[in-house]
Parts: structure tokens; C-alpha cells; sequence
């Protein structure tokens, strides 16, 4: 069972060899790789997780160096739950692309660029989720890193080229204050191995624990976009295509979370630095929920929200009791779900009505009433309505907050129950803009057929046969029903009124393993229970990578 | 541990400089500087082994006498990683220099918003305190204020309709919101209709 430890990283590592090698030919073979290395890797996860949960965490150690030398991947209760919920994210988020049709039939994109980038994007989070010391954590980091700038500069339109190099300079910055770190690590402790530093850092004088503590926690904040940190995300993110978006937010925030994650517990118990996590987890909350408010822009404004719910995640980490470790476990893997979701619904909507700004959408509920239900269900979810797992996540992490009893946990309770409510808030005006009222004046071609194209090859979704110019081109579709005048082609295409039905399938399939969140909410807690319980007491950790 | 001070100055110059450099506007610039703050971090990686000793070579060193391999792994990693994303900053600086004939990083556009206001409402203000300052108005002079006070509002809503329009899935963002001059636009009312919500 430890043999498949390596495999979430190796095998979207190969596939891109091999997606490379044969892909600029073979279209359909390149996304045949694709769905198929991701499903094994699905797969791969759920055993992981499952086998960790019941026999204590897995290791392995490469090349059968022992620990100190050798690189060590181990997966524990945490990493397996991580490995699967993204796994099953980044291939609900692959159908869609497929769907949109992006990955290979998009002017923008030159080279078949997409797959390989993907696929290296899902290793680097992978080998993240379960590396067994720092350094490979920066090495996972970075393939993420890298693979995520080719994703966000896809084409290199002007925008993106904006919007990619404030991320790219942010990353960068962030991984030299990595690589400081780990060099400060090293040589206090002569180790970068989490297993041997949860032994040795206790010994380390008092001052040289916490700098390293808060040059990790700063590095981990910077990806994870906690507040001050955070401004780089809603100017870089929603200019991406929006499957690429939904699993950037989805995805490498939580990343962060899961870093500090591990830190805090692993390495730095006893929770030193807890008050100073608390106050940025509030100041993350409310900034974040009040740029949200003043948004109009659709993808803009689920950044500002992704931002805000971060704040939740690091309250819980930074109450540091087992039962707000379990809460923010839980969170994390309900956040990553809903949040990729509703990018995903952003997407369709703009499809549907060629914008995404608000004051120019109207009507969708009559008009397209399965969006509709689509948007309404993570959204709800999301502010956290009772049967809903948002709500349980919620309820979980205040509970721990009153529990603890601290001034800084009341005030965050009450920060968190102001954000639930604003993000409530946020939810609603959306709905009532986008979906609610009739179209505003002068919008009635949004939206309508004017001439009924053919729906059926569409359906199919990308097909080599396609005419160019239905609605891929400039920086985003072209709004639905309407006429494309010229296209470099010089045809005229009215484009379809219902976007491909693997895109619709695809966010059906995350909003739905949102739900299953509800339904399954029992095992889950149980399961995020007896995770944070195996993070808080370390032995199971530590015993496993360096025997007992 | 002995460490070497020379090392250690070394590094800290570099990683000053580099910082100095990515704090500007260029591309090309912040790609030097993110190049020698690169190099300077491989130095203090490096300067983390301690007093230097042999090579770490398995045959014909004393064992005990070799510098510890591990922060030279990590330092050659770090520098395979800087040498692709400096291909990639390169790639990216020179095309943004094809799109817009220069590789400066451009402001937010939340900043932008921000600051657009923040001029408008200084100059209300100022044309407020101006008005009220001198009792007597003739009904000539109300009117001018009216018409400029008109003409500031119209331009924070021109400036609204432009960026509503810059995130219609035709508009080009780049030119509509960034590149182009908001004066243009106020005349332009005919599609103007961001600016009603």
C-alpha cells in the first residue's frame, strides 16, 4: 500500500510526457490521457485516504535512503482527504474545459499547451499534499507555480499578460522567502525533514523558533492570500479562462492553508503565534466580504469572497484545538468544492449573456432556469444556509471559537457569523441583478435566439470539424444568440443558446459533490475529527517516517 | 557553526540590490533583480552548511572532513528553478512590449478606480469651497458650477461604463480600460449603458 504513495505525482508527470509527445496530433488522444490519468488519480486518492484512515499514516522513502538523507513522501488522514477532494475538483474542472472547447480549439491558444500545463499543475499540487519535508514542498510549490503561470497567461492576451505579471512577481518573491526560510531551517536544525524538525526545532532558543515560524506562515500567507497579503488575487485571477480560475481559487489557496496547516501542527505546536492568526483571520473576513460588496464584476467578486473565506480556514488554525483543526479541515474541503463551483458557474453565465458584470445581466431566471438552479445551489452552500455543508463548517468552527473562550475567539466568532451574513448578502444581490429582474432596458439580445443554430454539434463538444469563430474568440464568448459579424474568417455565426452540455455536466458534477458534503457530513466530521486528533498528538507522524 | 562572513555579506548585498530592482516598473529590470536576489539566496542556502570542508565524494576524502551535500542539492534546484521562470519573465516582458510597446507592470484596476475617485472628489470639493467662499452669485456663475460639477460626475461615470464594458466578453480590456484616455469617452453615450446601473 505505501507503493502508492508517489503515484498522484508521478502519473500526471509521465502523462505529460506523453501528452507532449503526441498531443499536438492527436487531439483526442491527448484528452483521452488526460480524463483518464486524472480518474486514476481520483482513484489513487480515495485508496489513499482510506488506507491512511485506517492503518495511520503511509511513508515512503525514495531510493530507500533512510529519512534524514533520503526524500520522504508520506500520506496521512490530512493529505489523503486533500488529495482527493482536488483530484476530484481539477477533473470535474477538465471536463468542463473540455466542454468549452479551450483546451485545443481556442484561437488563443497556439500550441495544445493546455493539457500538459494541467497535468503538471496537478502533479506540483499532488507532490505538496504529500511531501515529507521542506524542501520538497518548495519543489512541489514550484512545479505548481510554474505550470499555473502558463495557465494564467494562456495566449497571452493583453489582459492576461496584465493580470500574469503582478502574479508571476508575487510567486517569485514568495519563493525566494521560501528558500530563505528553508536555508534559516537548515542551518538551525540541519535537517529540512518535517519529521526529525518536530524533534529537534523544540530545542531551538525561543526567538530562532518563532522567526522561522513567521517566515513560514508569511511565505504559506502569501499563496494562501490571507489579508494583507492578498492583493495580488482578485487583480490576477478572473482575467484567466474560467476553468482556470475556478481551479486556481479552488485549488492553490487551499494549498497555502494545508502548508500552514501542517506547520502549525506538525512543527510548531503550541500555537505561539495563535492571537496575531486570529487577527489576520479577521481582518481577511471582513476586507475581503466588504470589497466583495462593492464589486460588479461576477468573477471579481468571487475572488474578493475567496479571500474572505480564507479567514475562516486560519481562524481555525489559529485556535488550535482539536475541534477548530477539525472544523478547518472540514472547511477547506468544503471551500475548495463550492468555491471552484461557482467559478465554474461564473464561466457558463458568461457564456449565456456575453458579461460578466452585473449591471448588464438580467432576466437568466427565466431565460435559463437550469443556470439558475446551478448558481443558486453553491451560493446558498456558500453564505452558509443550514442544510448545507457551508453551514456545518461554519457551525463547527464557531463552535470551537466558544469553546476556547478567548477575547479573540468571541471576536472572531462574531467577524465570521457579519461575514456569513454579508456574504449572504453578496449571494442575494447577485441572484437579484443576474438572475432576478428582467433584463435592463437595451439588454433584450442578450440571450435569445436569433437565429437557432445547429444545437446538436455542439453537444459533442470540441470536434476538429467546427467552424471557427463560434464564440471563442476576443477575450471571451460572444454572447449567446447573437450574431458575430466578422470573424478573421469573414463568415457570419450566430452562435447557440446553450452551452455545451459537458460544461453544464461538469458544474452539475462539482455542485453536486458539494452536497454530497451534506448528505455525507456525518462520516466527514468524523473523518476531519480523528484527523486533526492524529495531527494535534504527532506521533503517528513522526513514528512512521522515523520508526519508533 | 562557523559560517563564512564574506559568504554572508555577499548574500545580503545581492539580495539588497535584487530588492531594490523588483521594486520597479520594468519587466526586464524586476527580471534582473529577481535574478540577483536568486543568486544571493543560493549564497546564504549555501552559507547554511557551515565552515566549508572536502567534496562530498564517496571515495578518496576523509568521511568526516566533506561539506554537507544537502544544501548544495537544494541550492542547484533553486537555481534550475530561477532559470525557467526567468525563460518565462523574459517571454512575458518581451510580449508584453509586442502588445503595448512597453514591459512596465500596469496599475490595478481597483487602484485605478480608487484613484480616479479620490481626484474627482478632491476636485468637487475644492470647487465647492470656491463657490462658497463669495456670497453674491450671479445666476451666469451658478450655472458654471452646475455645468462643472455635471462634468465631474459624468466623468467618474464614464470611467464606470468603460471598465462595465472592458469585462463585456468583446471588449478589449487592455485598450478600453488602460490604454485609452477616459476624455475620449465622454461624449460617447450611445453605449453607455453600464453607467445607468
Amino acid at each position: 500500500m505505501n507503493a502508492l504513495v508517489p503515484l498522484p505525482v508521478l502519473l500526471p508527470l509521465c502523462a505529460t510526457g506523453v501528452s507532449l509527445a503526441f498531443g499536438v496530433r492527436l487531439a483526442r488522444f491527448q484528452r483521452f490521457i488526460s480524463v483518464a490519468v486524472l480518474t486514476a488519480v481520483l482513484a489513487l486518492s480515495v485508496t489513499l485516504m482510506i488506507a491512511a484512515d485506517r492503518q495511520g499514516p503511509l511513508s515512503v522513502h525514495l531510493g530507500d535512503f533512510a529519512p534524514p538523507l533520503g526524500i520522504t513522501l508520506v500520506a496521512d488522514r490530512l493529505s489523503g482527504l486533500m488529495l482527493t477532494v482536488s483530484s476530484a475538483v481539477t477533473l470535474s474542472v477538465l471536463v468542463y474545459s473540455l466542454g468549452q472547447g479551450m483546451a485545443d480549439r481556442d484561437k488563443e491558444t497556439p500550441v495544445a499547451v493546455f493539457h500538459p500545463a494541467y497535468l503538471i499543475l496537478v502533479a506540483g499540487v499532488s507532490l505538496t499534499f504529500v511531501a515529507g519535508d521542506l524542501v520538497n514542498l518548495y519543489v512541489g510549490f514550484e512545479i505548481m507555480l510554474v505550470a499555473s503561470f502558463v495557465l494564467l497567461t494562456l495566449g497571452g492576451t493583453g489582459p492576461r499578460i496584465r493580470a500574469g505579471s503582478t502574479y508571476v512577481i508575487i510567486s517569485l518573491f514568495s519563493s525566494m522567502l521560501f528558500l530563505t526560510a528553508i536555508a534559516m531551517t537548515y542551518a538551525a536544525t540541519g535537517t529540512a525533514n518535517f519529521a526529525q524538525l518536530a524533534q529537534r526545532l523544540p530545542d531551538l532558543p525561543l526567538g530562532v523558533q518563532t522567526l522561522v515560524q513567521a517566515m513560514l506562515l508569511t511565505v504559506f500567507a502569501i499563496k494562501a492570500a490571507v489579508f494583507p497579503l492578498a492583493a495580488w488575487l482578485p487583480d490576477s485571477y478572473p482575467t484567466a479562462p474560467a476553468p482556470v480560475t475556478a481551479v486556481f481559487a479552488g485549488l492553490l489557496t487551499k494549498v497555502g492553508i494545508y502548508c500552514m496547516l501542517r506547520t502549525e501542527t506538525l512543527l510548531f505546536p503550541g500555537n505561539r503565534l495563535g492571537d496575531l492568526l486570529m487577527a489576520v483571520a479577521l481582518a481577511s473576513m471582513i476586507v475581503g466580504i466588504l470589497g466583495a460588496v462593492a464589486q460588479t464584476d461576477l468573477k471579481r467578486l468571487f475572488s474578493f469572497t475567496l479571500i474572505s473565506h480564507i479567514g475562516y480556514m486560519v481562524f481555525g488554525i489559529g485556535l488550535a484545538t482539536r475541534e477548530a483543526y477539525g472544523g478547518a479541515i472540514f472547511y477547506v474541503a468544503h471551500h475548495i468544492t463550492v468555491q471552484t463551483s461557482l467559478f465554474l458557474v461564473a464561466g457558463l453565465i458568461e457564456r449565456r449573456g456575453g458579461t460578466n458584470e452585473l449591471t448588464r445581466l438580467g432576466g437568466m431566471a427565466r431565460s435559463a432556469p437550469l443556470l439558475a438552479l446551478l448558481f443558486f445551489v453553491p451560493a446558498m452552500n456558500f453564505a452558509g444556509i443550514p442544510p448545507f455543508s457551508g453551514f456545518i463548517g461554519k457551525l463547527g468552527l464557531m463552535r470551537a471559537g466558544v469553546s476556547d473562550g478567548g477575547v479573540w475567539a468571541w471576536i472572531l466568532v462574531a467577524g465570521a457569523t457579519v461575514t456569513s451574513l454579508l456574504t449572504l448578502y453578496v449571494m442575494a444581490k447577485i441572484w437579484n441583478l443576474a438572475f432576478w429582474r428582467t433584463e435592463p432596458p437595451g439588454q433584450a439580445a442578450y440571450g435569445t435566439v436569433l437565429e437557432t443554430a445547429d444545437d446538436s454539434d455542439d453537444d459533442e463538444g470540441p470536434g476538429p470539424d467546427r467552424i471557427p469563430g463560434t464564440g471563442d474568440e476576443g477575450v471571451g464568448p460572444a454572447p449567446a444568440g447573437r450574431t458575430v459579424a466578422a470573424t478573421l474568417q469573414g463568415q457570419a455565426v450566430t452562435t447557440t443558446v446553450r452551452p455545451p452540455r459537458a460544461m453544464t455536466a461538469a458544474t452539475a458534477g462539482a455542485v453536486v459533490l458539494g452536497l454530497a458534503f451534506t448528505v455525507l457530513a456525518g462520516p466527514l466530521t468524523a473523518f476531519t475529527d480523528r484527523s486533526a486528533a492524529e495531527l494535534i498528538s504527532r506521533r503517528p507522524y513522526v513514528e512512521e517516517v522515523l520508526g519508533p | 557553526m562557523t559560517m563564512s562572513v564574506s559568504l554572508l555579506a555577499t548574500a545580503v548585498v545581492l539580495c539588497a540590490v535584487g530588492g531594490i530592482l523588483m521594486l520597479t516598473r520594468p519587466l526586464t529590470r524586476i527580471l534582473l533583480g529577481a535574478v540577483i536576489a536568486g543568486n544571493g539566496i543560493n549564497l546564504l542556502v549555501l552559507s547554511s552548511t557551515g565552515s566549508a570542508g572536502a567534496a562530498p565524494l564517496l571515495y578518496g576524502v576523509p568521511l568526516r572532513r566533506v561539506t554537507d551535500p544537502l544544501p548544495q542539492a537544494i541550492a542547484l534546484t533553486a537555481i534550475v528553478i530561477t532559470l525557467a521562470t526567468t525563460a518565462f519573465l523574459l517571454a512575458m516582458a518581451y510580449r508584453s512590449y509586442q502588445l503595448t510597446g512597453t514591459d512596465e507592470v500596469h496599475d490595478d484596476l481597483e487602484d485605478r478606480r480608487i484613484f480616479l475617485r479620490a481626484e474627482v472628489l478632491g476636485e468637487r470639493a475644492e470647487l465647492r469651497e470656491e463657490y462658497r467662499a463669495e456670497p453674491g452669485r450671479t445666476r451666469k456663475e451658478r450655472a458654471r458650477y452646475r455645468q462643472e460639477r455635471h462634468r465631474l460626475r459624468a466623468r467618474l461615470r464614464a470611467d464606470r461604463a468603460l471598465q462595465a464594458r472592458g469585462r463585456d466578453a468583446g471588449g478589449d480590456l487592455w485598450h478600453d480600460v488602460l490604454g485609452a484616455d477616459p476624455e475620449d469617452y465622454v461624449n460617447d453615450t450611445h453605449d453607455d449603458r453600464g453607467a445607468a446601473g
